[in-house]
């Protein structure tokens, strides 16, 4: 018997080349400004499961709440050896905080039925809180494994993983099932071209619809046709809503979040004028000199 | 509602009964954010045996330590120790919670709010008491806590308000906080709870547990001399080393120097390392990314040395060098030798 391995990834804006202008005036967001990529950690998180895979046989199934274009990471998931994908996506999910994701998401663990191990990166960039794995944890109550650098064992009772603590280490052993956040420690494995050629045709149901009104052909027949050949050839990523997962729409959300942001500032960090010294010895000396009479050094 | 204003709460971390420091720099901000609001700074202390922490924390102005102590406490583990910390939660309704933003705050606060669905905000460089005006909603609250932190790879600030129940929670950087000096005069009440645990926290079990104090000491360094990607190579580090024991300040480095395997992650300075506040801290061959700038540019003085002229390290620095570090350390150097 094999395991479900469940990976929650998110799509993110890639924050090591951005300015303070791709924020909305609400302090949200904006999205549609930045290049977006595979959050790094995530990929970590699904190496881990398709390691498993390889060494115990799973069946591996990612998951991600965003836009409807964060299907694009969940092709990448197929290109690398995911079983299967279920994008969560609905308005009513914009401005979610990590509680009001966290709750999401475990809603979404219930409607997929029985999970063994969930995998998440520890944080994504766009936040860096590293709240939501811990988060979902407690929300199924199940025990959560933080910063984890790889899984000693794996067995139908139990998992054992060695973690990072601060200054070292620790191996943790743990009943089934469980979350499990990782850290930057492994290799993600290139994708496929074998799974590119196969998986770049799946979509997401919107996404044949939207292929269609392009086309100017908007035929429901012809899209429910579509979908289900998709299906028959395992090529649907799933596709759910607020309402498919059975989530209270209280708690999701802008209106399932207690945190609001009340200012954005972009980042300025000056100190003033810096005082030019010249680079050579008689510089250098006058500088020595100073921050010994001023205390700084000595 | 006009009940009484919860206190503020400060979660200790130890280990093996050696408090963090970021816990103590926590306790002197409680005390701050308590005096606004008129209330108690409190904190939670659990592990096992770890009575003896009491006075230390009485000492940084704490005024009733909450001690829960338990075998099932030690070695740190998120279960039981959420569990605790929520039992404390619902009998006494605090008004704020502060973390560490460790490793293990941030395990553990995470898990916390989740169950007590309050909101939670991470790695927070400051906090404020204020008035907020939701908008959206049309409501007000008074002497909310104000959330600071950065987000967005350090790109951008943003204040946060959580809105809900309280505790208002939030998890803290460490280093930024100031430490105040402690007073030995200072007494508290001790309040002894017991933990009321179930097989259900403990299923997790550390079967192996290896750790070491980290050789360095960022946080509590005077003098910090870095050196980054300019630096050129693992071998030429020597020369920040050599700075750096002539001057009696500690080895820095920016993540770059570290992604280079140069150097140890233990003495990276920025975002993702550590938060320095030094009364000198040399950047030598350190072009100067707004993380790295995040995490030192409260220093007090600061000298840049870099070849580039256009480097935003020269932004925040009170002494500029446009140099080659090869030159300018072993000038630096014997000027101090000189002098000294």
């Amino acid at each position: 018997m094999s395991y479900n391995v469940l990976v929650f990834v998110k799509q993110v804006p890639d924050t090591q080349n951005i300015s303070g202008e791709a924020m909305t005036p609400e302090g949200t967001v904006n999205r549609a400004a930045l290049p977006a990529i595979f959050n790094p950690e995530d990929l970590n998180a699904l190496e881990l499961a398709l390691q498993l895979k390889d060494r115990y046989g799973a069946k591996v199934i990612v998951g991600t709440m965003g836009m409807p274009a964060a299907a694009e990471v969940l092709r990448q998931s197929l290109y690398r050896g995911a079983d299967e994908c279920v994008l969560i996506t609905d308005r009513v999910l914009a401005g979610a905080d990590t509680l009001a994701t966290s709750y999401t998401l475990s809603c979404c663990v219930k409607k997929l039925g029985k999970i063994d191990l969930i995998l998440c990166g520890r944080q994504a960039i766009d936040g860096d809180t590293a709240q939501v794995g811990p988060q979902l944890a407690e929300k199924l109550k199940a025990p959560q494994l933080c910063y984890v650098e790889d899984v000693v064992e794996l067995t139908h009772k139990k998992i054992t993983v060695k973690r990072a603590i601060e200054g070292g280490h620790e191996i943790l052993e743990s009943p089934l099932p469980a979350l499990l956040t990782v850290i930057e420690a492994n290799e993600p494995r290139p994708m496929g071209g074998k799974k590119i050629m196969k998986y770049k045709r799946a979509k997401t149901p919107s996404e044949v619809a939207k292929a269609h009104a392009n086309a100017n052909y908007t035929d429901a027949e012809a899209i429910a046709t579509e979908i289900e050949s998709l299906e028959s050839r395992g090529l649907l990523i799933k596709e759910w809503s607020a309402a498919d997962i059975g989530a209270d729409p209280g708690r999701v959300g802008f209106a399932g979040s207690p945190t609001k942001v009340k200012q954005v500032m972009s980042v300025v960090l000056t100190a003033g004028e810096a005082k030019s010294v010249p680079a050579n010895a008689a510089g250098i000396s006058q500088l020595i000199h100073e921050l010994i009479s001023d205390h700084t050094l000595g | 509602m006009s009940e009484k204003l919860g206190n503020v709460w400060i979660f200790i971390e130890q280990e093996g009964g050696k408090i963090a420091d970021v816990s103590l720099e926590l306790l002197c901000k409680g005390r701050e954010l308590a005096a606004k609001l008129g209330v108690k700074t409190e904190a939670l202390l659990l592990g096992n045996k770890v009575e003896s922490c009491v006075d230390t924390l009485y000492s940084y102005g704490c005024e009733t330590v909450y001690l829960v102590e338990d075998p099932r406490l030690e070695p740190f583990t998120v279960l039981p120790y959420a569990k605790v910390i929520i039992d404390l939660i619902l009998a006494h309704k605090p008004n704020i919670l502060l973390f560490g933003a460790t490793m293990k705050g941030r395990e553990l606060a995470p898990r916390v709010a989740s169950e007590k669905l309050a909101g939670l905000t991470a790695d927070c460089t400051d906090l404020k008491i204020d008035d907020f005006e939701d908008l959206k909603n049309k409501q007000s609250y008074k002497n909310k806590l104000m959330q600071i932190r950065p987000a967005f790879g350090g790109n951008i600030i943003a204040t946060i308000v959580n809105t809900w129940d309280d505790p208002q929670m939030v998890t803290v950087r460490e280093g930024v906080m100031k430490m105040d000096a402690p007073d030995k005069s200072r007494k508290g009440t001790l309040v002894k709870v017991k933990a009321n645990l179930s097989d259900a926290e403990t299923v997790v079990k550390v079967i192996e547990r290896v750790r070491a104090d980290k050789d360095v000491d960022l946080k509590g360094a005077q003098i910090i001399v870095a050196g980054g990607y300019g630096v050129g190579s693992k071998e030429n580090f020597k020369l920040i080393y050599d700075l750096a024991e002539a001057l009696g300040g500690e080895v820095g480095a920016s993540r770059a120097a570290v992604d280079a395997g140069w150097i140890d992650h233990d003495h990276q300075v920025g975002q993702t390392g550590v938060t320095v506040r030094p009364r000198l801290y040399i950047a030598c061959g350190i072009s100067g990314s707004i993380q790295h700038r995040a995490g030192m540019s409260e220093s007090k003085k600061i000298i840049a040395i870099n070849t580039d002229p256009g480097s935003p390290i020269f932004s925040v620095a009170h002494y500029a060098i446009v140099g080659d570090i090869n030159q300018v350390i072993p000038q630096m150097i014997k000027a101090f030798k000189a002098k000294a």
